[in-house]
């Protein structure tokens, strides 16, 4: 894996092995917290799917009713009742609002509709029917509320979606790629510091070695030395140096007089 | 942190209706419909006559505009701009298929269940529907 082989560009220093540290403690713990709010977002997500299915079930078959029911007042209050409902569109009564609620820590979108203004029921159904006209919209009204909160059963769920995705690919790359970098980097900080270590030991044996070397040679310089004084000493007692008797025979070798 | 797409808290916005007659009929008794000084309208009406370009352009405009937080199209009319509708993937407004008179409500074609088919299908094993 890609990961395996990188680590951090650091100086390596013992203040630095204790920053790396901090940060993969940090790097652990939000791994964990991370990887709970997934669970507990995959858990909201899951139920809100099953109210979904329910509510949209549900729907089908509130949409069904009230288009009977506009059948039915088609039928009494005569094929003109779309022109006028189409020619008495003013402003909207019916409007949602949208609020939002925190969901274990994401904010989903809530919609509630609510009643604006006066519905204009002045030209419907005055000549006939207006009983069946009103119950086609009392339907309809119905029909609206299920609706909307399908609908924003619908915009929580996409917006949960990406949440959990995007949670998902945080907690991946934590467990792939930042801490396997700060774990390579902590490594390489405490396998250098121990090669200085061993650098330095290895000098200071040197160091002694050289240095024990140098007192045995001036211990047996020393003792050569006395050595010496004594013999010169000895030999000055019998009048000559031992000195000048070598000098004598080794020179007496070129003396034409002395014939051995 | 990625900038997230900002969920405005309103207080009024309307219910876009793209429909067949009736459905649209029934939703303006209702009291959906709103037209605003500039003639325009919040719903569009469908009939074997609309061409699909008609409709993609209602599309277009109801989900750009600010003050639409739901969009309600017919089933068959949104298979008409699948392409649109799939391709979709904004919060606000949402996208609701509704059935139609002639067609009732098929699943399988959901845009929003079938992002998820593989959950669903998972799910439905435990709750039929």
């Amino acid at each position: 894996m890609a990961g395996q082989g990188q680590r951090l560009n650091v100086v390596p220093t013992v203040t630095v092995l204790g920053v790396i540290k901090a940060r993969l403690i940090g790097a652990t713990r939000g791994h964990a917290l991370l990887k709970k709010k997934s669970d507990a977002l995959t858990v909201q997500f899951r139920s809100i799917l099953k109210k979904i299915v329910s509510t949209k079930e549900s729907m089908g078959d509130i949409m069904k009713t009230s288009s009977f029911s506009l059948t039915e007042a088609k039928y009494v209050a005569g094929e003109n009742i779309k022109h006028v409902v189409l020619e008495n569109v003013k402003t909207a009564s019916l409007k949602v609002r949208s609020r939002q609620e925190n969901v274990a820590g994401v904010k989903l979108p809530k919609f509630e509709y609510f009643t604006d203004g006066e519905t204009k029921n002045d030209l419907t159904g005055l000549a006939r029917g207006g009983q069946q006209v009103q119950q086609c919209r009392v339907a309809y009204v119905k029909a609206i509320e299920v609706l909307v909160e399908l609908a924003s059963l619908q915009t929580s769920f996409l917006t949960l979606d990406e949440a959990i995705k995007t949670t998902n690919r945080r907690v991946n790359a934590l467990e792939n790629v930042v801490k396997p970098k700060l774990e390579n980097t902590i490594s390489y900080i405490k396998g250098e510091l121990d090669e200085l270590e061993r650098e330095d030991f290895f000098r200071l044996k040197k160091i002694q070695g050289f240095k024990r070397k140098e007192v045995e040679k001036q211990l047996a310089a020393a003792k050569l030395f006395a050595e010496d004084q004594v013999a010169e000493n000895f030999s000055l007692q019998r009048g000559i140096s031992i000195h000048a008797a070598h000098n004598l025979l080794n020179d007496s070798q070129n003396d034409e007089d002395i014939i051995f | 942190m990625a900038n997230k797409p900002q969920i405005p808290t309103k207080n009024s916005a309307l219910i876009a209706v793209i429909a067949d007659e009736d459905t649209v009929t029934g939703f303006l008794l209702a009291g959906v419909g709103n037209v605003d000084i500039r003639r325009k309208t919040n719903y569009l009406i469908v009939d074997n006559k609309t061409t699909a370009k008609q409709v993609e352009e209602a599309f277009k405009e109801f989900t750009t505009r600010e003050d639409i937080a739901i969009v309600l199209i017919s089933q068959y009319v949104a298979n008409m701009i699948r392409f649109l509708v799939d391709s979709y993937n904004k919060p606000i407004p949402a996208i609701l298929e509704i059935p139609s008179k002639d067609h009732p409500y098929d699943p399988a074609h959901d845009s929003v269940l079938s992002r998820v088919k593989y959950l669903f299908s998972a799910e439905s094993a435990s709750s039929r529907f």
